[in-house]
């Protein structure tokens, strides 16, 4: 039952996973990144030996359900401090390079 | 040519009416400085946490429980992961895995009489924050206050065939959640967004095409243009031997086109998971009886009820229950004693002619039931004429005024003094030779002209129906005493 | 009193000796911040300290003891808070060159907690970045060393947490533990350092690392300031959805010298193969001691240790992958390139935002989410999370607490880890299946090694059980360890 991803580690799926990721990589960063990927899996595909059949996925490990806030308003003008840290900044604004090819 | 069917499923959004943010308190307000309705949570803040606004849960299971989806009794939060500008954390806070509402349906009426579109699901998630492009500078700035805004997303089932299918079902999910209160859903402002889902397929067969998806349609004009636009870009494909790619369109209503959205930097993975930050959600018998018992009367049954009870025509009955704050107008004043069909022509005429010519919509009708009784009432008692009252009721249609004191203080009021009225109808008479000779020479309408001139002389404050009897009485005597 | 004097208090000695008026919350920060001056050229506990903001905030604190407005046990008392806790005006890193000038609007809601109880906050201690690591030498800011043995990490992630505790460069730390990230450094460094139940400190301004996992905890000198530090911590917090509302977070009254009848588990798979036999013998010899107080031990099978890292590392890095997304060049932080257009700017500031041990994890986490491979890895993960609770479950229906070693190993040497990533991992053998089933756990130390090296005691609870740790720990503190 084990899939075993190890071994199936290609330069393609570092290129796909850095696409997701939003990394770049060097040609030797690459190469690095898919062997300890290997290496990983290769640990982690140890889960593959123990039967889970029937076990439901623990998210959470409290049965804390239905935390709500109520509707109302808290707060002002949060501007000031949502911008304080922004590298780039216009007419209370961010600035981001231009998202349109 | 091979005859064609087109397949459309839709996505819609719609922005929820709560005060304050899905996860946290900031104002969901319309307008405000760029950035002002934010706070660390909505704008991705390191070591921020959401936590969930009851009322988006109640707002959807009301629209769930309207549209007749089952409640999904244990339900979860999922982060949706992808990079772009207008979403802070980079992942949307969503629902796939477990949706709030599934398997509903609406009825919409069609060409083949009553029809059901099925709804796959609705999901809980936040809005994102707004992107200003700025071709000139080559930036882009971005502005979070609607990030956070609850929405939900209504998915149907690929069950509408044409641009008419599709209005149908949009303006009845619009109806309903208006009538819930849960949204204003306004296409033009973005608070109901459609995303269509189009495929064609040869007529007769069973299977599914490809289908693309389109996004930006924020009218029932460009949902229609890009429908038929999307359609025959379809046939023409298949048509040339062509296949559809499976991709998301954006609709250019100026250029009434469409154009693919994609880039080699968006591998469309959003690896979704349950969000480690929110804890689940589980729906009690309790709950669901209490949205139960708060859910309005819908219209279907508003309007069965309208039947038995009032005795105004259909076509008054569809169009005032068309909107739920009409309607309601329409009740209270009844209540308060004016006759139906009274109530129901002040809406039918004067109410949609000012909203036509303001642009507005019924729910912003801003007078109160009680205002529009007294003015009934005030035109029943012969206080006012009707040319009066339509004065009055344009002012109250505009600022909500009282009837009573707007008429009392403009002087407004008939004069009912039978006396004045006598001798200016007698004036009138006795300066018109002409408009009496005509009239006691068997020219009825010349009485008109009369009653014209002493309308005006008495500022319109008389009843025109009176001054004529009273003209007829004068002029009889008048003829008799020759 | 006397610099000398003044450090060699506890937390809770030097608030009491503060509110007596032997000495003064001022001259407590003054003995502090010579101290770092002294020794934090060699140490680097801290990325940033704040002299001028803690004096005056040490004047302000004292003024209000004075007028009886501050009567609490760490009223006046200096603390150093591990740099992914927020900090409204103190730059806030995560020791990362992403957030090297990150400025945060709001504190943390245990760091709030603390300012109330009138502690001082002297700075921000350097960590693993993203507290991704175990040795601190992931930090951006450079390695910290241990004080013990300079030659030796002080581990990790809260490397400068537990360092700047032992090198008295603090009365107390906070640090945060998604994997063992308080405990280990407590162990290597020769402080108790405590994991509380999920979900008993508030989460809110925690710079995320493993959601399901982080849990904020003290690192103190010795158990009672442990205690203390955690009944002013704990809090229920409703901005943060998994925080637990509690009524026994009075955690100081379970310093009581009293462990008579108390079951204590020691699992037999916590004690082969990679243990030291120096840090098993300490460990055991621990067991002795709390026997001899009158404590039931047992050995038994706890299952499933050797798969609590596999599923810890699907998880966490999962976690990791999509919280740090938000660090992205627009909002805050670092920000790279741009010229090219938005895609260039999100992969240049992450590549050169993030070190490689961060980024290591972002990559597995992302690839353990993708498409075709979310059930297979992170399902699977989540069903042995669930087992593994299961496990723990059985055994606290028999025990008390489970005991056993913190780490395999005392501190290794600087530069001896990173080289290979994997082990370094297999090293959180012990700690990391804590964090999966949300329990509390502390360490403390229990002797050291030839070198000199300390030895941490690990005992683990279940859940909401920190009461019986504390109470088991002081009594075996006040043993000193001694048969």
């Amino acid at each position: 039952m084990g899939i075993a991803m190890a071994d199936n580690i290609t330069n393609e799926t570092i290129d796909y996973v850095s696409i997701l990721a939003k990394l770049e990589l060097t040609g030797e960063e690459r190469e690095g990144a898919r062997r300890d990927m290997c290496r990983m899996l290769e640990y982690i595909d140890k889960m593959s030996e123990l039967d889970t059949e029937g076990v439901e996925p623990m998210s959470h490990v409290f049965p804390l359900q239905n935390v709500f806030r109520e509707d109302e308003v808290t707060g002002g003008d949060g501007s000031g401090d949502t911008l304080k840290n922004a590298p780039g900044e216009r007419e209370n604004m961010f600035l981001v390079p231009r998202t349109f090819d | 040519m091979k005859q064609y069917e087109t397949v459309i499923g839709l996505e819609v959004h719609v922005e929820l009416a709560t005060k304050t943010k899905i996860f946290c308190g900031c104002s969901t307000a319309f307008g405000g400085r760029p950035n002002s309705h934010t706070c660390p949570v909505c704008t991705g803040m390191p070591g921020s946490l959401p936590v969930l606004n009851r009322k988006v849960l109640e707002y959807a299971v009301a629209v769930g429980m309207a549209t007749n989806c089952e409640i999904t009794r244990y339900c979860k939060f999922d982060r949706k992961n992808y990079f772009y500008p207008d979403n802070p954390q980079n992942y949307q806070i969503s629902q796939l895995y477990l949706p709030i509402c599934r398997n509903g349906y609406v009825e919409i009426e069609s060409e083949g009489g009553s029809r059901r579109i099925g709804i796959h699901e609705i999901h809980m998630e936040e809005d994102a924050g707004k992107l200003i492009h700025d071709e000139w500078e080559d930036c882009t700035l971005v502005d979070y206050n609607r990030s956070g805004v609850p929405l939900i997303e209504i998915v149907s089932e690929p069950d509408m065939r044409g641009a008419e299918d599709v209005i149908a079902y949009l303006e009845k999910l619009r109806l309903i959640i208006r009538y819930l209160g849960a949204s204003d859903c306004k296409l033009q402002e973005g608070s109901m967004r459609a995303d269509v889902n189009l495929s064609v397929r040869e007529a007769g067969t069973d299977t599914l095409g490809t289908r693309t998806e389109m996004k930006n349609l924020s009218s029932f004009r460009s949902i229609t243009r890009a429908i038929q636009g999307e359609r025959d870009r379809q046939i023409n494909l298949l048509e040339k031997g062509g296949t559809v790619i499976q991709e998301t369109r954006r609709w250019d209503e100026a250029g009434d086109t469409s154009y693919a959205m994609r880039s080699k930097e968006d591998a469309q993975d959003y690896r979704y998971f349950p969000d480690p930050d929110l804890v689940p959600i589980s729906i009690s018998d309790d709950f669901l009886e209490e949205i139960r018992s708060r859910q309005p009367e819908l219209r279907t049954e508003k309007m069965k009820r309208y039947r038995e009870e009032y005795d105004i025509p259909d076509y008054d009955i569809e169009i005032i229950t068309e909107s739920r704050h009409m309607a309601e107008i329409f009740e209270a004043a009844v209540a308060l004693g004016a006759q139906p069909k009274k109530v129901s022509n002040w809406l039918m005429g004067e109410t949609l002619r000012l909203l036509k010519e303001t642009g507005e919509d019924p729910e912003d009708i801003c007078f109160s039931p009680e205002n529009l009784a007294k003015l009934i009432d005030l035109t029943e008692r012969k206080v006012i004429n009707s040319t009066v009252a339509k004065e009055v009721f344009e002012r109250m249609f505009r600022e909500n005024v009282d009837p009573e004191t707007f008429v009392e203080e403009m002087g407004l009021k008939m004069v009912s003094d039978q006396g004045a009225l006598r001798s200016i109808a007698q004036e009138v008479i006795a300066s018109n030779p002409q408009s009496v000779a005509d009239y006691q020479n068997g020219k009825e309408k010349a009485i008109g002209f009369l009653v014209g001139q002493t309308m005006k002389a008495m500022k319109g404050k008389a009843d025109p129906a009176g001054v004529n009897q009273l003209l007829k009485e004068l002029l009889r005597a008048t003829s008799e005493s020759q | 009193m006397e610099k000398s004097e003044i450090l060699s208090l506890s937390a809770v000695g030097l608030g009491a000796a503060v509110r007596s008026g032997k000495t003064t919350a001022v001259e407590a920060t003054e003995a502090v911040l010579e101290q770092i001056e002294e020794y934090d050229g060699e140490y680097r506990c801290y990325v940033t300290v704040d002299p001028e903001g803690a004096l005056r905030k040490a004047a302000l604190v004292q003024k209000r003891i004075e007028a009886g407005e501050l009567t609490g046990p760490l009223a006046g008392v200096p603390v150093a808070l591990k740099d992914n806790l927020c900090t409204a005006g103190m730059r806030t890193t995560c020791s990362s060159k992403m957030l090297e000038n990150y400025v945060p609007a709001f504190s943390a809601e245990a760091v709030r907690n603390l300012e109330r109880a009138g502690a001082v906050i002297i700075g921000k201690t350097n960590m693993d970045e993203f507290a991704m690591g175990s040795t601190t030498e992931t930090s951006y800011f450079g390695v910290t060393k241990n004080p013990r043995n300079p030659q030796h990490v002080p581990g990790g992630s809260s490397g400068g947490s537990a360092a700047a505790v032992a090198a008295r460069e603090c009365f107390f730390a906070l640090g945060s533990d998604t994997g063992g990230s308080i405990r280990q450094p407590a162990s290597y460094c020769g402080v108790v350092g405590m994991k509380p139940t999920y979900g008993t400190v508030s989460r809110y301004g925690l710079v995320t690392y493993g959601s399901s996992l982080d849990q904020i905890g003290p690192l103190t000198g010795n158990v009672e300031d442990c205690a203390v530090v955690m009944e002013q911590i704990a809090s229920y917090d409703r901005k943060d959805s998994t925080s637990l509302r509690r009524e026994d977070t009075d955690f100081s009254r379970a310093l009581v010298e009293d462990v008579k009848g108390m079951k204590i588990g020691i699992p037999q798979d916590y004690f082969r193969e990679g243990l030291d036999p120096q840090v098993r013998a300490a460990v055991l010899k621990a067991a002795a001691v709390l026997r001899e107080k009158g404590a039931v031990t047992e050995e038994f099978d706890l299952s499933l240790v050797e798969y609590a890292i596999p599923a810890y590392y699907t998880i966490a890095s999962a976690e990791a992958s999509s919280n740090l997304e938000r660090f992205d060049g627009i909002k805050y932080g670092f920000r790279a390139g741009g010229e090219e257009g938005l895609h260039q700017m999100y992969k240049k500031t992450r590549s050169l935002g993030f070190g490689p041990e961060v980024k290591r994890r972002i990559m597995l986490g992302s690839f353990v989410l993708s498409s075709g491979y979310y059930d297979a890895y992170y399902l699977k993960a989540l069903r042995v999370k669930a087992m593994i609770k299961e496990a723990f479950d059985r055994a606290f229906a028999k025990y008390d607490c489970i005991l056993g070693p913190v780490a395999p190993t005392t501190a290794p040497k600087l530069d001896a880890s990173l080289s290979d990533p994997m082990k370094m991992y297999l090293g959180d053998i012990y700690t990391i299946s804590v964090n999966l089933a949300g329990l509390p756990a502390i360490s403390l130390p229990c002797g050291t090694d030839s070198r000199g090296l300390p030895i941490g005691l690990h005992l683990i609870g279940d859940s909401y059980q920190e009461k019986k740790l504390l109470r088991i720990a002081y009594t075996y503190e006040r043993t000193g360890g001694v048969v």
